[in-house]
């Protein structure tokens, strides 16, 4: 009985001590929540909570190009150029309007006034200079396609002078007047600066917070503390928190907007990366809406009183054709006997949601330059067969690539549509090796590497230029299709260029459409495939939502209940 | 005892780092990588090139493990690129880690809250109705995979029922974080309402996470309790007409303990395994999800960290169960 008085007391003690562990905790860790205790629920405020497939990479979009780092981006900041909210249309925003000379290459904008950044700071002439001023600055790891892609992409060099650059300066001519000068003529301009890359940000904020301080280090880069927890802009959102522990970014209304009272009180990003995972947290009612709903999803969803919100396509699925392995590929009649072999009009039917269509030519019909007057192929086996025999290529077996475990908003399910086509190429005499890999993990090298000969790939568009994608695809000769190969891979890329370059708008709206009649009628370097709508899902009771082809979804506008 | 600890502490160093050359090696084996992870549809031949001599990818491989050896032996494991961009791997693991232990403390819990007393239970009732059903219910809690498993009570209780959070660890946006272990954190800030709501959101997971540990631990304790109640010194603490409950706990279940803590200790390792799925199932923010986002972005800073601590836990695991021996059994401690 002794012992097991002292095993009770042994316990005791054990008891006494888990509690003065717990009280000394409790001592040093205080709440540290605002004595406000209002609940956000209720018609005007209230919290709305969007699932995101992914974490952002920062939050200064200068050194981004995700969808996820745009997204949050989108509502903390703004650009001197918007879009036309559902459209792909350039628009003022924090410019009120935009001039050029003549020769292309200075433009004036006149800015809004009263416009102050979330830190206090007046937005104005100096502002914008200094952030022009910033992208062409940037040093070292900073320079890094990575890091400063969307500038170097668009503007070239930086102002060490190692590559040459669009931009020449910014001048700040009084408080609301700001010119922009350029080296040359671009179409891209001024389009260009509605991307999020381009938005203003405080330049009081990002000199304090060293904004520009980014490192490389082995495999990765290192990011200064403005992009991880300081950014500042001016629009209707500020930023709240990166609660890395649970996954959520959280942003806050911003009472000084300059535009329209925001209606939200509060609006939370939270990272679900599982897109099964993202529908079943709308259904239990853990968020309130998510991007890009599987297709396949979209009339269950929409049954269950969801708000499936298509958006206009801006993007389009291409069937690559590298003509680098197999020499037959150079020749045009069997690149055209594979356009008439494959029936896109069943594959659109069949196989993609709700809205889209079958591509012309490399372009959506609603970027300038796009022309109904190409040649188009029609699904005709039989000519595609009589063009085979025509090349002597009647005994073709091609490596065909598609990507597994992966939807791309332009490709639902590649797995269907390589089902869909290949079984198409069957009928008319070409054989196909079936080649999948993951995305990231060789599909794309592999892609790069010219060891596909058929693959499927496509683009979205970032903003309404049709360089925006013929650049992309053709601007260099070495690219994804090895147009080097053929004798017109040069003149396509500099035709792209030259087109680019021309001041006059009618002019060069005619030189683009002349390119898109010549790839489609004499070079047909690869087969536009669709283009096809992506979507996002909402709650029905979350209003004021407009879905944007550029999925320049803004929130500032949006309310909830 | 010290001398042996310190030893295999030793070990453990020279594991870590021929482990840490294996894995290093064998990422960069795979197909891929974060050039096209980073740039996607955008890479160009000129692009890539450039990031790929920015990023040193283009060194001899020993060349960039010395480096990284270098980097790492002052503390710095490079910066996610995929999984939570421009967070560093260090930062990623140590947000990440308390979320996975919360949630396998909880899942431990219930294997052990359940398990070692309805082992204790069926086997005293052997043959019995009782007994037959707890072990056809274990068999199938191994037999049922993790994911799916996870994926039926999501669905059921949070989906359908709406009873349960689906996902993330917590739903209260301005809780107080102390210690990175939401629930302790809220009952230490006595915010009650942060440490229920973080607790609501364990329930799942963790019972998904859990089974496989619980039937194991039903099964061991239920056979090792059959072998000690076999055993000479039973029959003779019963002879001496000891009560039921002291000979339960002096002589059935501390010698029945052994083979169930060694039992506990494995199964930490593999709870880990588990937290992948259950972690991507219920999104939940912890080193599980980490480690499957990580290799789909090939996200190499990530994975290499968190596999070498994945390797370290387990063994340090190992070595606290192998000293718990010595508090269990004192003839392991005498020698």
């Amino acid at each position: 009985m002794l012992q097991n008085r002292t095993a009770q007391r042994r316990r005791l003690a054990l008891v006494g001590l888990a509690g003065v562990v717990a009280l000394s905790l409790s001592a040093c860790a205080q709440s540290q929540r605002s004595a406000d205790t209002s609940n956000g629920s209720g018609k005007v405020g209230g919290t709305l909570t969007f699932g995101a497939a992914g974490a952002p990479k920062l939050f200064d979009p200068f050194y981004a190009t995700d969808g996820e780092t745009f997204r949050v981006a989108r509502q903390m900041f703004q650009g001197l150029v918007g879009f036309k909210p559902g459209t792909a249309q350039a628009q003022p925003d924090l410019a009120e309007k935009w001039d050029s000379s003549p020769d292309g290459k200075t433009w004036t904008f006149a800015l809004k006034t009263g416009v102050k950044f979330h830190d206090g700071t007046d937005f104005n002439a100096d502002a914008v200079c200094a952030n022009f001023n910033r992208w062409y600055g940037q040093k070292g790891a900073a320079q890094s396609d990575a890091v400063s892609q969307y500038w170097v992409d668009n503007f070239g060099g930086f102002s060490d002078g190692a590559k040459p650059s669009l931009y020449k300066s910014c001048t700040a001519k009084d408080a609301k007047t700001a010119v922009i000068e350029l080296t040359a003529v671009t179409s891209k301009f001024p389009d260009v600066l509605g991307l999020p890359s381009f938005v203003m940000q405080s330049p009081t904020a990002m000199k304090k917070y060293d904004a520009d301080n980014v490192t490389a280090q082995g495999d990765s880069f290192t990011y200064p503390s403005y992009a991880l927890e300081h950014p500042t802009g001016t629009g209707p959102f500020k930023f709240g928190k990166y609660d890395k522990a649970n996954n959520t970014v959280e942003l806050v209304k911003n009472d000084d907007y300059a535009g329209d009272k925001v209606k939200l009180d509060k609006l939370v990003f939270k990272i679900i990366p599982n897109e099964t995972a993202r529908k079943q947290a709308l259904q239990a009612g853990d968020i309130d809406g998510y991007d890009f709903p599987n297709a396949a999803d979209w009339d269950q969803l929409k049954k269950a009183g969801f708000n499936v919100a298509i958006r206009p396509a801006f993007n389009i699925l291409y069937l690559g054709i590298n003509q680098k392995n197999v020499p037959q590929l150079r020749d045009l009649k069997v690149r055209q006997a594979i356009a008439y072999g494959i029936n896109r009009e069943q594959l659109v039917k069949s196989q993609l949601p709700e809205g889209a269509k079958v591509a012309d030519e490399f372009i959506p019909d609603t970027v300038t330059g796009y022309t109904p007057d190409v040649q188009k192929y029609n699904y005709d086996p039989e000519k595609a067969k009589s063009l085979l025999k025509e090349a002597g290529a009647t005994d073709l077996t091609l490596n065909f690539w598609w990507p597994s475990e992966v939807t791309r908003p332009y490709m639902p399910s590649p797995k269907d549509i390589f089902g869909a086509l290949s079984a198409d190429l069957a009928k008319i005499g070409i054989k196909t090796n079936a080649v999948t890999k993951p995305w990231n993990g060789g599909y794309i090298d592999g892609i790069d590497q010219a060891q596909a000969d058929l693959f499927l790939f496509g683009w979205t568009g970032d903003f309404n230029t049709p360089d925006n994608f013929l650049a992309q695809f053709f601007g260099a000769p070495d690219n994804r299709l090895t147009t080097g190969a053929s004798p017109w891979g040069q003149s396509l890329a500099d035709s792209i260029k030259a087109a680019d370059a021309e001041p006059n708008k009618d002019k060069r709206t005619q030189l683009y459409q002349d390119i898109n009649k010549k790839v489609m009628g004499e070079y047909l370097p690869a087969v536009p495939v669709s283009h096809s709508p992506p979507a996002l899902v909402l709650k029905s009771d979350i209003k004021g939502l407009v879905p944007s082809p550029l999925t320049d979804e803004r929130f500032g506008s949006v309310s909830k209940g | 005892m010290l001398r042996y600890t310190v030893r295999r502490l030793l070990q453990m160093v020279v594991v870590l780092l021929v482990l840490s050359l294996l894995v290093f090696a064998w990422l960069r084996a795979l197909p891929g990588g974060p050039v096209s992870a980073l740039l996607g549809e955008r890479a160009t031949p000129e692009s890539r090139h450039d990031l790929i001599v920015q990023l040193g990818l283009d060194q001899p491989i020993f060349v960039q493990y010395l480096k990284f050896l270098g980097r790492a032996l002052t503390g710095n494991f490079g910066t996610s690129n995929g999984v939570q961009p421009g967070t560093t791997a260090m930062d990623l693991f140590l947000t990440r880690f308390p979320a996975t232990i919360e949630l396998s403390v909880f899942a431990i819990i219930i294997a052990v809250v359940f398990g070692i007393p309805l082992g204790y239970m069926a086997a005293k009732r052997r043959g019995g109705w009782f007994d037959n059903a707890t072990v056809i219910g274990s068999l199938v809690g191994i037999a049922v995979p993790v994911f799916f498993l996870a994926f039926l009570l999501k669905y059921i209780f949070a989906v359908k029922l709406g009873v349960l959070p689906s996902d993330s660890r917590q739903s209260v946006t301005d809780a107080t974080r102390v210690t990175g272990f939401f629930v302790l954190d809220g009952i230490i800030t006595q915010e009650w309402d942060a440490a229920w709501d973080a607790f609501r959101h364990l329930i799942l997971p963790a019972i998904a996470l859990g089974t496989i540990p619980f039937a194991v631990v039903f099964r061991i304790t239920r056979a090792a309790v059959l072998d000690v109640l076999d055993e000479d010194y039973v029959r003779t603490a019963e002879s001496k007409g000891l009560t039921a409950q002291l000979i339960r706990r002096r002589h059935v279940l501390r010698n029945a303990m052994l083979p169930v803590v060694t039992t506990i200790g494995l199964q930490t390792g593999a709870l880990l395994a588990g937290a992948v799925l259950t972690e991507n199932v219920f999104a939940f923010p912890g080193v599980g999800q980490a480690l499957a986002l990580g290799f789909e972005r090939r996200d190499y800073p990530v994975l290499q960290l968190l596999i070498m601590m994945a390797a370290m836990v387990y063994v340090v695991v190992n070595l606290l169960v192998d000293l718990s021996y010595a508090l269990i059994d004192p003839r392991i401690r005498t020698r």
